[in-house]
């Protein structure tokens, strides 16, 4: 099958198209919140609160002994709350940096969430099974009432950042400075956070714990590449995401079952790796010309000048340059110009050289 | 008791980390209009006295009066205007959208920025010469460049106290006489300003208050009494003379 004609069938095929929906507003709420988490340098949350997630899914199961998404979610967000809580406690009251936090919190949960997975594995409740999807994910579990959790969240989430927008965007810039305008700033860090958490959850289903934050950074670590403004950064993180949900579950789909959450993290991440080396402006590609094409021209605005300068210094015409002094490269690329020539075995500026080398303004 | 204006009034402060005090019991009147410095060694608690004033940092004790007033009551009349070097400069933003965030506080909460607030934002932008950048990248500054572009966001606040953070720290020429330019004129305008300052040779050149600073207050009283060799030698604990014409 191919991908227009998987197209075709998203449009009939009721399933797919819950997939497709789910995959890409679980992309749009990554990329609009991870923007947040790149931007205030919490990059790294992401990953610890996805893996602390696990243990709560575990427990959720064990108390309900049922396997209702949004029960599992429900412990996931609990435990994630939990986790964040006491990664900001370390922090804060320990002389832990937040790395170490992270990485503490991040390993502890995620063993005691794996602990009770093999014990949950070996109860004789023949219910258990399909647990471990939340660690790689399993978008084909997707379903209508997934679905519209995850709009509900797109909506709720971009309608705080649409009411909080001055608020949000000047605590990301300089929390200190917010607080003394008189603004709450541990109310604003909750309600970005709380979001955070719950589009990590959502995602969980679809693109596992392990990969999650990858969700979360790639489309804004990209949108960031293309743009000097938040809200730009905001929106193209929030399509890049849409893209990677939707061509991520495509290509898993005619493909030999491939699964969905690795290939759509791996799209995000192309996206990204061709906005480093693309973007107009930060790009790898465009920075490497434009330092290449300014040493030249600084080059040649040097060798002009030092001309210019010998030749004044003697009275009447230049004194005799040896050729062999100059770049050979440099100095043909000035002959085509038509700004030097050769006499005598020497360098010297022609009429329009001199003219330039007047003009330059350094 | 003839009735002194005081702008601030700070009452006991103190600041402790773990073991040790970082602020010690400061207690702190500075008259309106002043122009003051603060100056004290490294670690002697400059900027967290001001952050404590400005509820930034969590103090253990003490209370910080706004004229007559609890600051948390009187926000409004207080701007501040951090290090340079405590923001991420390559946030995506540009030089009036970081102004304009002066007019937020005004604004209250939801309430977007329009035609007065952008007003504000270009008359502060051109008082410290950087009207031309309006609409540069945040990123594309240099060290002095950040600084005025601070110094803009907080004089939009048009309020009546601002308190400075190191200001003349790393910057150009140009953005030293800009800096100084603002002060002389926040003076005419009777406010009071507050500044952490590193540079003993310019205190008399620049303020006409001075607070000694080490843990403790040492003293604080205008420049032409307090900025003495006594006060040097207590503050910084060896024989400092500074050379100043005054």
């Amino acid at each position: 099958m191919s991908i227009l004609e998987y197209f075709d069938l998203v449009i009939s095929d009721y399933t797919l198209r819950t997939i497709t929906f789910g995959t890409a507003a679980l992309g749009a709420i990554c990329g609009m919140l991870g923007s947040f988490a790149v931007l205030r340098k919490q990059s790294l949350l992401g990953d610890a609160i996805s893996h602390a997630a696990l243990p709560g899914i575990a427990i959720a199961f064990l108390i309900t002994q049922t396997k209702d998404n949004n029960m599992l979610l429900f412990g996931a967000l609990i435990s994630g709350v939990i986790a964040t809580y006491w990664i900001r406690g370390i922090v804060t009251r320990t002389h832990l940096k937040t790395d170490a936090a992270l990485g503490i919190i991040l390993s502890v949960f995620f063993g005691f969430g794996m602990l009770l997975l093999t014990y949950i594995q070996k109860q004789p409740n023949a219910n258990q099974a399909g647990l471990d999807k939340y660690l790689f994910g399993q978008a084909a579990t997707l379903v209508t009432k997934d679905v519209k959790m995850l709009l509900y969240v797109l909506g709720i989430s971009l309608f705080i950042l649409l009411l909080f927008w001055k608020e949000l965007k000047v605590m990301l810039f300089d929390a200190e400075y917010t607080q003394t305008l008189g603004f709450n700033v541990k109310f604003l860090d909750l309600l970005i956070t709380f979001c955070i958490v719950l589009a990590i959850v959502l995602g969980l289903q679809t693109v596992g714990v392990v990969l999650m934050s990858a969700m979360l950074l790639a489309p804004a670590a990209a949108a960031r590449q293309w743009t000097d403004k938040l809200w730009v950064m905001l929106f193209l993180a929030a399509i890049f995401g849409i893209v990677a949900g939707v061509f991520g579950t495509a290509i898993s789909a005619t493909g030999d079952n491939l699964s969905t959450g690795p290939v759509i993290v791996l799209l995000a991440v192309g996206i990204v790796i061709f906005s480093f080396v693309f973007s107009p402006t930060r790009g790898l590609l465009m920075r490497h010309f434009r330092f290449k094409k300014n040493k030249k021209s600084f080059q040649q605005t040097k060798i002009l000048l030092d001309l210019y300068r010998k030749n004044k210094s003697e009275e009447g015409e230049g004194i005799p340059l040896q050729v062999s002094n100059f770049p050979v490269r440099t100095m043909k690329e000035l002959q085509d110009k038509g700004l030097v020539h050769i006499e005598d075995n020497a360098w010297q500026l022609t009429t329009d050289g001199i003219t330039q080398a007047k003009n330059i303004n350094l | 008791m003839a009735e002194t204006k005081y702008a601030i009034r700070v009452h006991d402060l103190t600041v402790a980390y773990d073991y040790k005090p970082v602020l010690w019991d400061v207690h702190l009147e500075v008259p309106e209009g002043v122009l003051m410095a603060i100056v004290g060694p490294n670690g002697a608690g400059k900027s967290t006295l001001i952050k404590a004033m400005l509820g930034i940092k969590k103090s253990i004790a003490g209370t910080v009066e706004i004229f007559g007033q609890p600051y948390k009551k009187m926000r409004k009349e207080v701007a501040y205007v951090p290090q340079k070097g405590t923001v991420d400069w390559d946030f995506p933003t540009t030089v009036i959208d970081v102004v304009l965030m002066g007019t937020y506080g005004n604004l209250g909460w939801i309430k977007r920025p329009g035609k007065n607030e952008r007003k504000a934002a270009l008359e502060a932008l051109e008082k410290v010469g950087m009207l031309p950048f309006k609409n540069r990248q945040i990123s594309q500054l240099s060290g002095g460049q950040q600084q005025r572009v601070f110094l803009a966001r907080a004089l939009v606040q048009d309020a009546s106290i601002y308190i400075m953070d190191e200001p003349f720290q790393g910057v150009d020429a140009t953005t030293e006489v800009a800096i100084i330019n603002i002060l002389k004129e926040l003076r005419k305008q009777n406010k009071t300003v507050v500044v952490v300052h590193h540079d003993l040779q310019t205190v008399p050149e620049y303020f006409d208050w001075v607070t000694f600073l080490n843990v403790k207050k040492i003293d604080t009283g205008p420049v032409k009494e307090a900025f003495n060799d006594e006060n040097l030698a207590k503050t910084y604990g060896i024989n400092y003379k500074v050379t100043v014409n005054q």
